[in-house]
Order: C-alpha cells, then structure tokens, then sequence
C-alpha cells in the first residue's frame, strides 16, 4: 500500500488538473495495487464461541451464543425486537464488547484484539446503518472515500488526499449501485434509498470482505427496500462478501438470505436454510403466530 | 429498476385514533408568583445602585450639553485616527484567529462524545470557565502589566478572550452532532483523529466559522476600548480626547469605529447566513 501513497491527489482536482504523467504513473502503481497479496484466508469464517453479552444495566443481549458463518454466506438474521439481532452483529466488530466468550475472525480474534489491530480488523469489516450514518453535508464522493481512511496515514486521510487508485475505487463502487452520477452530490441531497446505497458503496470501496448490515431496509419504502437488497445480493454473490442482515421482515428474508438465523432473548434458536423456515419455524422465533405485519407487503 | 413488479399496494396508516385531550396549561398562579418576584427583585436591585428616575432626569440636561459639545465633529483629526483606527481591526483580527486556533483542540477536549474520559473533559472544562470569567479589560490590564504598553497585550487580551468564547460554543455545538458518522467512521477502521476529520469536522464547521465571525464582531467592539488601558488601538486616542474635553474629536473617533462595526457586522452577517 505504501507504493500508491506516493502519488497522490487531492480529490477537489481529480479530473481537472491532472498531468499527463501523472496519470500514467498511476496506471502502472495500479497495477501493483490491483494485486496486492491480501491475505483472504485472513478474513474468511466468522466464528462465535460461547459468547455473551450483558449490558452495564443487567440485560442479557447475547447468552452464549455458537455460530459459525462462512466466507460468501448470506445470512438474514430474524427476531422479534430486542431478540438480540443488533447486539449479535455490533459484537463482530466490536462496537460492543462481548462479556464473555470469544469471536474469531479467520481465526483471528475480535475480543482480544484493541488499538491498531482492531482498526485493521474493522477495515475489513464494512457496516450499514439503518440511518445510513453518512456525513450529510460531505459529498457523496468523500462519504465513500471515508471508507478508505483504515488504509492511509492519519497525516494524509486528514487532508483528504486520496490516491488515484482510491478514487477510482470510490468511483467503481458507486457505480455498482447505481449512482455514479451523483458523486459530486451533497449526501442530503439524496432520497433515502440512494443515501443507503451510497453507505453500502462505502463498505464496498473499504474493500471489507464482510458486510453487517443493521436493519438496512427499515427506514425505506417496499421499491426501494427491494433495490437495496437487490444491490447487497449482487454484491454477496459478485464479490463473494460475506453479508449479515438484520431484517424485520419474513419474505424478504426468505428471498434474499442463503441462511437464517433466528434470535429470541439473546440466544438462537432458528438456524436453517430459507426452505426449511417454514411458518411453523418462524412461529417458533417469534414465541407466536406471524402476523401480517411481518411480511414486507403489509407493512410500511 | 430492473426487479420484476413486486406485489407491493401502498400502505395507508389508519387514521383511526381517538382526539387527543387539550395540553393542560401551567398552573396560573405559579406565572403570577414568578413575575411579582421577578419585579421585587428589579426594584431591589435599582435602590441598591441608587438607580433612580430622578438621577436620570438630572443627567440629561448633561448629557444635551455633551452632545452640543460633541457636534460638529472635528473632521480635521480624520487623518490622525485612520491608522489607530486600522490598527484596532488588525488587533481584533490577530486576536480572533490566534483565539480560534487555540480553541479547537479545546473544544475537542471538552466535548464528552468525543473524549469519553471525564478525567480530561471535566478539568479541562474547569480551565475553560476559569478562562472566561476573566473580562477582556482586565486580560488588558494584566498584558500590559505584563508586556507593556501597545497592541501586543491587547491582541493577547483578545486572544484569549475569544479562545473562552469560541471553545465554549464548539464545544456544545460539537456535544450536539449527529453520532451516526462517529460510529460509522469508528466502524470502517478510524483512529481518533481521522473519526474526527471525516464524523466531526464536516458536521461542525459551519458552525465554527460562525462562531468565529461573530466573536470577530464582538472584538471589533472591544478592541476599541481596550486602548483606555493601553493596549492599543483606537481606544487611545478616545481617552486622550475625552481627558482633553474634545467632544468634537471623541465624536468622529465613535462615528468611525460605528461605521467599522457596521460593516463588519453586516458583512459576517452575510456570510454567516450563507452558511447555515
Ligand atoms: N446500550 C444498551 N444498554 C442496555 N441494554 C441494551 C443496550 N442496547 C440494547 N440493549 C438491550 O439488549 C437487548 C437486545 O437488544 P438489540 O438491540 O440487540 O435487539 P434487536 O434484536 O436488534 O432489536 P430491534 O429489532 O428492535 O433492533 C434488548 O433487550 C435491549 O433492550
Ligand atoms: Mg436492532
């Protein structure tokens, strides 16, 4: 990575002012950079062993929880509201901690890593919001270049001096959902749909080979819902990201996962492919019949 | 776009809900008890300063006789206050900015969304308000005191006058920001100071900057006096006229620094509404 932080380009002139030389110097460092031994075996299975969580206030959000997921799975973890989703995905990259238990990443562990470690760790690992978090007065451009700052100095991030090869990285993956256009946008200025997109560009120029994705759909309307998921799909199955949802609703969860987890008060208690959650299964999760309202085509 | 056409009807919410009963208003006496003592207190503190209505119409025939004195005003003196006058803006310039620059990583120190140690926001934010119950003139006074006499200490009284100022504003400003970039930066890899290059800095900017033009205003102000303890600037001049009794001089002296102030006024006020 040190080879392209040598050239380097200040994004405001991207496009304008840039010599000639400049930018073949940059196709040749591309070229290094576009093979650069990432280690992918580091980043592979997702691992939960024996953890739990309780929260400072004494709720359980995790009780000893063993999970393994794959590299390339889809998983959509369903559950009533305070079942724990949340909690399980913010554990894996350590936005909470864990009480006990261990979580490995690749065979790397999450709970014992801190400081740069768990930086590069994080690097790897792209997060979507429900309220998408992007910086609303920042373009679009840099809320997606902002997934990059894991891989540079802090001297030369702050500056916002990205290298070329970053930009086009940004640019790709705006690209992939659809709203290359809008990068010189102001992120406001985007509809819901599209702002979400951009998050999930964000991630995809961080080069994670994980997705968590919290509830993604749930501030969007059913067509746009669709659109997201579609985009989080493609990019499972293209780039073999691994992809963890939070998702309130059955079918959606159904169509789209290749796994489900279910979740009730901190545990799991549904892990099966989509055929086999039947409504019987989801009864199950939910302690309860599944209302209308589960179902992404009842509900707002 | 491409997806085929989901059976999706639009939801309509059901405006099914009962009428909400009337917000019951605030106990009527408890507003009658809160003005009565708000006006005891008034008279209270008007007859411990002896402020009386008849002090101040003994004063205005005074001050009629002031203001004759004061007009026409000098105009020849023009030439000799422009410089003075110049320095003043230059002082309150140098001020602001130096204030601004300090406050920043003192804003960040303080605010608790980004410093989750209280062992550092909570002294830090002591020195602050120790900073800011200090009043610009005695910061002067002590300058000189300290450097001597000249526009060296009024820049410094100034400095550290918007430094109190400018960190105290950013400080809530910046406890106020939406977390969600925070904790997307924190997510993506950040370290502290890139979380707040890319989570804080745009979110708070703004608001910076209009911190910074309005204390630029207030300085402006206060630069004009601060020569009276001789620390430079217009305020010098005003004094020597005043000692004097040329009323026709302090006279262009205030009409200058009141069409200074005027423009600076307007002029961030423009750009302040630009930027909110
Ligand atoms: N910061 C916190 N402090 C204390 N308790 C918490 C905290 N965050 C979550 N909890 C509790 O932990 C449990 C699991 O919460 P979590 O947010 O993981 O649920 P969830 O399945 O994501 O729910 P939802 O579908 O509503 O998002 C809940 O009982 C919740 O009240
Ligand atoms: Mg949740």
């Amino acid at each position: 990575m040190n080879k392209i932080t040598k050239q380097s380009f200040a994004i405001q002139f991207m496009g304008q002012h840039r010599p000639k030389q400049a930018v073949l110097f940059s196709i040749l460092l591309r070229r290094t950079a576009a093979n650069p031994s990432r280690k992918l075996e580091d980043m592979d299975m997702i691992e939960f062993r024996n953890v739990s969580k309780r929260y400072a206030n004494g709720t359980v959000g995790l009780n000893n929880v063993n999970l393994k997921i794959n590299e390339g799975e889809m998983v959509v973890i369903v559950g009533l509201s305070g079942a724990g989703k949340s909690t399980l995905l913010r554990t894996i990259n350590k936005l909470h901690d864990t009480t006990s238990g261990e979580i490995l990443i690749g065979g790397k562990s999450v709970t014992a890593a801190r400081g740069r470690e768990l930086r590069l760790i994080r690097r790897g690992i792209g997060m979507i919001f429900q309220s998408f978090n992007l910086v609303k007065r920042s373009t679009v451009l840099r809320n997606v270049l902002s997934g990059r700052v894991g891989y540079h100095s802090t001297l030369r991030t702050v500056f916002g001096l990205f290298p070329r090869h970053d930009i086009e990285l940004a640019l790709d993956a705006l690209s992939r959902v659809n709203i290359r256009e809008k990068a010189f946008s102001r992120a406001d200025q985007l509809s819901g749909g599209q702002q979400q997109r951009v998050s999930i560009a964000r991630a995809l120029a961080q080069e994670a080979k994980i997705i968590l994705a919290d509830e993604p759909v749930a501030s969007l309307d059913p067509l746009t819902t669709r659109q997201v998921m579609d985009d989080l799909k493609r990019i499972n199955q293209e780039l073999s990201i691994t992809t963890i949802v939070n998702l309130h609703h059955i079918d959606l969860a159904r169509e789209y996962a290749t796994r489900i987890i279910g979740m009730r008060a901190g545990e799991i208690v549904f892990d099966g492919r989509p055929e086999e959650a039947t409504d019987e299964a989801f009864a199950h999760i939910y302690g309860r019949s599944i209302f209308e309202a589960e179902l992404l085509g009842a509900e707002s | 776009m491409n997806s085929p056409a989901a059976p999706t009807p639009t939801p309509t919410p059901t405006p099914n809900q009962a009428p909400r009963p009337l917000p019951v208003p605030p106990g009527r006496y408890k507003r009658y008890a809160a003005w009565m003592v708000g006006i005891v207190l008034f008279v209270i503190c008007c007859y411990q300063v002896e402020v009386t209505p008849i002090k101040l119409m003994n004063g205005i025939p005074e001050m009629g006789k002031l203001i004759g004195e004061m007009f026409p005003p000098d105009w020849s003196y023009f030439p000799t206050i422009w410089e003075p006058m110049i320095q003043t803006v230059q002082i309150a310039i140098m001020g602001t900015t130096l204030g601004a620059i300090l406050a920043i990583p003192v804003a960040l120190l303080c605010a608790n969304n980004i410093v989750t140690a209280k062992a550092v926001t909570i002294p830090v934010r002591i020195i602050l308000n120790l900073v800011r119950t200090i009043p610009d003139l005695l910061f002067a006074s002590i300058f000189v005191a300290v450097f001597g006499i000249g526009p060296f200490a009024g820049m410094l009284a100034l400095m550290f006058f918007s430094f109190g100022l400018i960190a105290k504003l950013t400080f809530e400003a910046i406890e106020a920001i939406d977390p969600g970039p925070i904790e997307a930066m924190t997510a993506v890899g950040a370290n502290k100071i890139k979380i707040i290059a890319f989570g804080v800095v745009p979110q708070i900017l703004p608001y910076f900057v209009s911190y910074l033009l309005y204390t630029f205003e207030v300085n402006v102000r206060a630069a004009s006096v601060l020569g009276l303890v001789g620390a430079g600037g217009i305020g010098l001049l005003l004094d020597r006229s005043l000692g004097l009794f040329r009323y026709d001089r302090a006279c262009i002296i205030i009409l200058l620094t009141l069409a200074i102030v005027l423009v600076i006024d307007y002029a961030s006020n423009v750009v302040r509404r630009k930027l909110l």
